[in-house]
């Protein structure tokens, strides 16, 4: 599908790229990372994150996108979120509270417990939703026209 | 209603009526991303900062490759089919129907919608009594609502299991090479 060899003989594409992608990754992290405070969070965050990464792949083909982020490590990554999510959710039960009561996670401030609670949820949100683009991206584009 | 909200609508509707009539895959394809531009646009200017960044990112950035990657494996061009009366019947009257319905909403930012009335108070004022965080919309996400985002997340997973499994070649079986 994406022709690499031509898309890479484009100079402009390939400095362009090469020069959005580090702010595209901050983005998303700053989206993830703030959306306690600012507009965003996992799911905005994951999509700009694995924007960075479909760029990537654009420019420099899907088999060095596969070197940078190998299907094995995104199968990982698809569970590993929802699990993180579930995890925060089995561990405040284990800490007797209810399911996904984030106070339990820090006995001495409840306060602090709720934002260490948000922010792991939403990270698990982020990993998954930014793994699941990247299979599906991954899956599109690495077929061929037959 | 502000003017560039009508400029903003009109353009939409300029976009669908074009995408529907074009023939050319990849230039509705272009203008299915121009679409979901403008509507982030149009959220944000109705405060919904959240929404319309999902929009953006989701809608006019990743729907779009993959749109062209999906082009990428299928012809460039609509095949050319006799105008048929009758989906376009439907069509029509459905989308009456859903109109017709509007008229019984409430007006958009009424304080009396009910809406407005069930939980969204206890939101709003909790979110910075109990959390205090400024963000409602991620307070809600994730704690008020962390069951739901729970299983939103649990949707993608199995979206991304189901195209693995349906899309991905079997390279266990034929080894890790792909060519």
């Amino acid at each position: 599908m994406l022709q690499p060899q031509r898309m890479r003989e484009k100079v402009v594409l390939r400095v362009v790229a090469q020069s959005l992608i580090p702010f595209i990754l901050l983005f998303g992290l700053y989206v993830q990372f703030h959306g306690d405070y600012g507009p965003g969070g996992g799911f905005q965050a994951g999509v700009i994150f694995a924007a960075a990464f479909v760029l990537y792949g654009l420019i420099f083909g899907i088999d060095h996108l596969k070197e940078l982020a190998s299907p094995r490590l995104i199968e990982v990554g698809v569970a590993l979120g929802l699990l993180l999510f579930a995890g925060v959710g089995l561990v405040s039960i284990l800490l007797d509270a209810n399911f996904l009561d984030y106070k339990a996670l820090d006995s001495h401030d409840p306060m602090h417990g709720l934002h260490v609670g948000i922010l792991l949820v939403e990270f698990g949100v982020g990993l998954t939703v930014t793994a699941a683009m990247l299979a599906i991206f991954q899956a599109f584009a690495g077929r061929r026209h037959d | 209603m502000l003017p560039i909200e009508v400029v903003l609508f009109a353009f939409l509707l300029v976009i669908a009526v074009v995408v529907a009539r074009l023939r050319d895959l990849f230039a509705a394809a272009m203008l299915t991303g121009i679409f979901s531009l403008l509507s982030a646009g149009l959220f944000t200017l109705m405060d919904a900062v959240d929404v319309a960044f999902t929009e953006a990112s989701v809608g006019a950035g990743v729907s779009t490759v993959l749109l062209l990657g999906t082009l990428a494996l299928s012809a460039r061009e609509e095949r050319e089919k006799p105008v048929r009366l009758l989906p376009f019947l439907v069509v029509g009257v459905t989308g009456g129907a859903l109109l017709f319905g509007t008229l019984d909403m409430p007006y958009y930012g009424d304080p009396a919608a009910p809406i407005h009335q069930y939980v969204a108070p206890e939101y709003i004022a909790g979110t910075e009594r109990e959390f205090g965080l400024p963000n409602i919309v991620t307070v809600v996400l994730a704690s008020y609502r962390g069951y739901d985002t729970l299983g939103e997340t649990a949707v993608i997973f199995t979206a991304a299991v189901g195209v693995m499994v349906l899309l991905v070649e079997r390279r266990r079986q034929r080894g890790e090479r792909s060519d």
